[in-house]
């Protein structure tokens, strides 16, 4: 038998990737697992935007003109789902299995096969959740939230589907998250303390913590939607001696840390760009270390400041309007130490970098209106309002998206081994900045006049700004086609880049050649780099 | 495993089956977690009498003391769920009663339509603070109530005012809302 083997032994030898389809299907490799959640997560960007489009045609006028008020409910509900946990969610762990083992020196993620399936249970999990679209009674209605009885008593029977796509995605965050935990624990390259990681392995590990932390309680929460639905239970129902304001503590038990799960990595990201093109070392690794870590213990103590309005007693109202405020104690520590690292530094403006400081202005703002919100008195104003949808698309756009589109620019080049298109590059920085602008920061005032989201129709008096908001989100949606070109541009051809790519890049990562070979540090590195240079 | 590597990361194996472990713990930890926050919850809203919520059955022990001097007022409101038909009200709307004493109330419930229908009703008392002086020594609130065609019932209701209520109270409203839970009695009674 061995002598078999001896001789297969040159076949079994190879480096490269399996050829044709089968590779993707089978692949164990960080870095096709990392393709493939960055490829599924644009699929479903475009997806859920061309549901955010279909929303914003309804709203370009007052009345009832392209959908109707059924579907409507649908589209927000979907275009909210889809958004969050199969764009931005899925796009952070493709750059989490491209750059976490490159940037720790690790061969590869700890647990290639589960790997593989964390990924595969996706696709599985939107096709599914699509398809309620085309059910009896349509797709889930009820919010992106799935407030009770909105979600059980009252739900289109596609609701049990959408159970079951939540347990799926969660079941594939849940290995995700516990792979890059083992990977970063375990599989450093020695001399890569804790604290001389890169920022965006940092952000990822309190990430993957809070995955796995609130992950299961979304599971345990559509659980008891479930049982509520079909076998009798009443969790939820008052009638039965449950609670529906029971169903959103835990839904935000869940739902603030999730927030933070899709901000922290972003922050990584930015914290590796800004050095880079402005030519300094960071300021304040570890305060940002810090920072970060108090933001995730603290996302899981103010929950209740999205529930402001459904009664809770005077002293928890306070409570949680202070201990909301503290959070943007930390988040400041991080905006000035971004600013104080470009603070003088001999900044060139790339595109990654354009994309960065967008991030840290426009995030900024979605901050203070998130500081707003917080205020119990006035959250009383706000709540349920265009306000709410401004604030959080501000810091969901221009905050995790704008950092995810930072990110490929900043790393493609290392990826594909060839230069983006500049000029087109900043081309389509500038159409999604305005682009962004336009579609949200109307919405902040017909917000505080009084329009209530998740609406088909609306008042006459919101009309011009909700035209304005319109032409933005069709600017913006359009401005992406761009964004995909480029990308298929550059995976095709394009200037070689070197091995460092950016003259002020730092760390592991870009002592490789580029593009990456498909298995790097199968040995460990001998010598350190300091990742932010 | 692919990694054939130095012999500086061999060591991680037995690391790294520990560190899964210990999140799968964490994991199905937080899962029960998560349905451990059912009876938190109702242990908190007791504790801060959140929703207004009342407590259950409360055995007269003879220790309230009469307060002769005080009077306070109680009203009674009812509500039905969404589509639940029956006819639903109080007897009278509204009582004045002395803290500290024994004082009794009826509901008047009559199912209107041509099924036998299971109900439950569901109190909560306002302002939210005072819910836990409201203690209720009889409630067809305790029970499900069960009518057929055209049925009528009076459902009792017996209770004290704590003699200890804030001074400031002097109006407090014991609402009821009355849910159709026939088809979860039916899931429940089907179930295996």
């Amino acid at each position: 038998m061995s002598a078999v083997i001896e001789e297969h032994h040159p076949d079994d030898h190879h480096h490269g990737p399996d050829k044709g389809i089968m590779r993707w299907v089978f692949t164990t490799n960080h870095k096709d697992i990392g393709t493939l959640y960055l490829w599924f997560s644009f699929a479903m960007f475009l997806f859920g935007g061309v549901m955010a489009l279909c929303i914003r045609a309804e709203l370009f006028q007052p009345g009832l003109q392209i959908v109707s008020p059924e579907l409507f409910n649908q589209l927000t509900t979907m275009h909210g789902l889809v958004m969050v946990f199969g764009a931005v969610m899925p796009a952070f762990v493709g750059l989490a299995n491209w750059l976490v083992p490159m940037m720790i020196g690790a061969p590869d993620m700890a647990l290639p096969r589960m790997n593989n399936y964390s990924f595969w249970i996706l696709p599985f999990a939107f096709s599914m959740l699509a398809s309620t679209f085309l059910m009896e009674g349509g797709a889930p209605n009820f919010g992106w939230t799935f407030y009770a009885p909105l979600s059980t008593d009252f739900a289109p029977p596609s609701v049990t589907f959408f159970i079951f796509a939540v347990h799926m995605m969660g079941i594939s965050s849940i290995m995700g998250s516990i792979n890059v935990i083992v990977t970063i624990l375990n599989l450093r390259a020695p001399g890569m303390t804790l604290m001389r990681m890169p920022l965006f392995v940092w952000t990822w590990l309190i990430t993957a913590y809070l995955l796995i932390a609130v992950m299961p309680v979304l599971a345990g929460v559509v659980t008891m939607m479930l049982m509520d639905i079909h076998f009798g239970t009443a969790f939820f129902n008052a009638g039965g001696g449950g609670d529906p304001v029971l169903f959103q503590h835990v839904f935000w038990f869940f739902g603030h840390p999730e927030v933070y799960i899709m901000i922290l990595p972003a922050f990584g990201v930015v914290s590796a760009i800004i050095p880079t093109f402005a030519r300094k070392k960071l300021f304040g690794y570890d305060s940002m270390v810090y920072a970060s870590a108090s933001i995730a213990f603290l996302s899981f103590i103010v929950w209740a400041h999205h529930m402001f309005t459904v009664g809770i007693p005077l002293a928890g109202e306070l409570y949680f309007m202070y201990a909301t405020m503290l959070i943007a104690v930390p988040t400041g520590v991080k905006v000035f130490n971004w600013v104080a690292t470009m603070w003088q530094g001999s900044m060139t403006f790339e595109t990654p970098m354009l994309f960065a400081i967008a991030f840290v202005i426009l995030f900024t703002i979605g901050g203070f209106s998130g500081l707003m919100l917080a205020i119990t008195p006035v959250d009383f104003q706000y709540h349920d309002t265009y306000f709410v949808v401004a604030h959080f698309h501000y810091v969901l756009v221009p905050g995790s998206v704008f950092a995810i589109m930072a990110a490929v620019y900043y790393w493609i080049p290392k990826w594909t081994g060839n230069m983006y298109n500049e000029p087109l590059g900043k081309t389509h920085f500038w159409l999604s900045f305005i682009g962004v602008n336009i579609t949200f920061f109307p919405q902040h005032f017909v917000g505080l006049a009084g329009m209530p989201r998740r609406i088909p129709d609306y008042a006459l008096q919101f009309a011009d700004w909700n035209m304005v908001s319109s032409c933005g989100a069709f600017l913006f949606g359009f401005s992406q086609l761009l964004f995909l070109f480029i990308v298929i541009q550059t995976v095709r051809g394009g200037k070689p880049a070197t091995e460092k790519v950016w003259e002020g890049a730092h760390g592991l990562e870009w002592t490789i050649p580029s593009p990456a070979p498909y298995h790097t540090f199968s040995t460990p590195p001998k010598e350190i780099p300091e990742a932010h240079g | 495993m692919v990694r054939k590597d130095t012999s500086a990361r061999i060591v991680s194996d037995t690391n790294q089956a520990r560190t899964i472990r210990q999140l799968l713990l964490v994991v199905v930890g937080m899962f029960g977690f998560g349905f451990a926050m059912v009876p938190l919850y109702d242990i908190v809203c007791e504790v801060t009498g959140l929703n207004g919520k009342t407590s259950g059955e409360y055995v007269d022990d003879g220790s309230q003391e009469v307060r002769e001097d005080r009077l306070v007022t109680i009203q009674f409101l009812t509500n039905n769920n969404a589509d639940m038909p029956w006819e639903f009200r109080p007897k009278v709307r509204s009582m004045k009663v002395n803290p500290g004493k024994l004082n009794s109330a009826s509901f008047y419930v009559r199912n209107v339509t041509d099924e036998t229908m299971v109900a439950q009703a569901v109190p909560s008392v306002s302002p939210f603070r005072v819910a836990e002086y409201l203690h209720k020594t009889e409630c067809f609130c305790f029970e499900q109530q069960q009518l057929a065609t055209g049925e009528e019932l009076e459902m009792p209701l017996s209770f004290i005012i704590d003699s200890e209520i804030p001074e400031d109270v002097t109006i407090l409203t014991l609402s009821y809302t009355l849910y159709d839970i026939t088809d979860q009695t039916d899931a429940l009674a089907s179930a295996p």
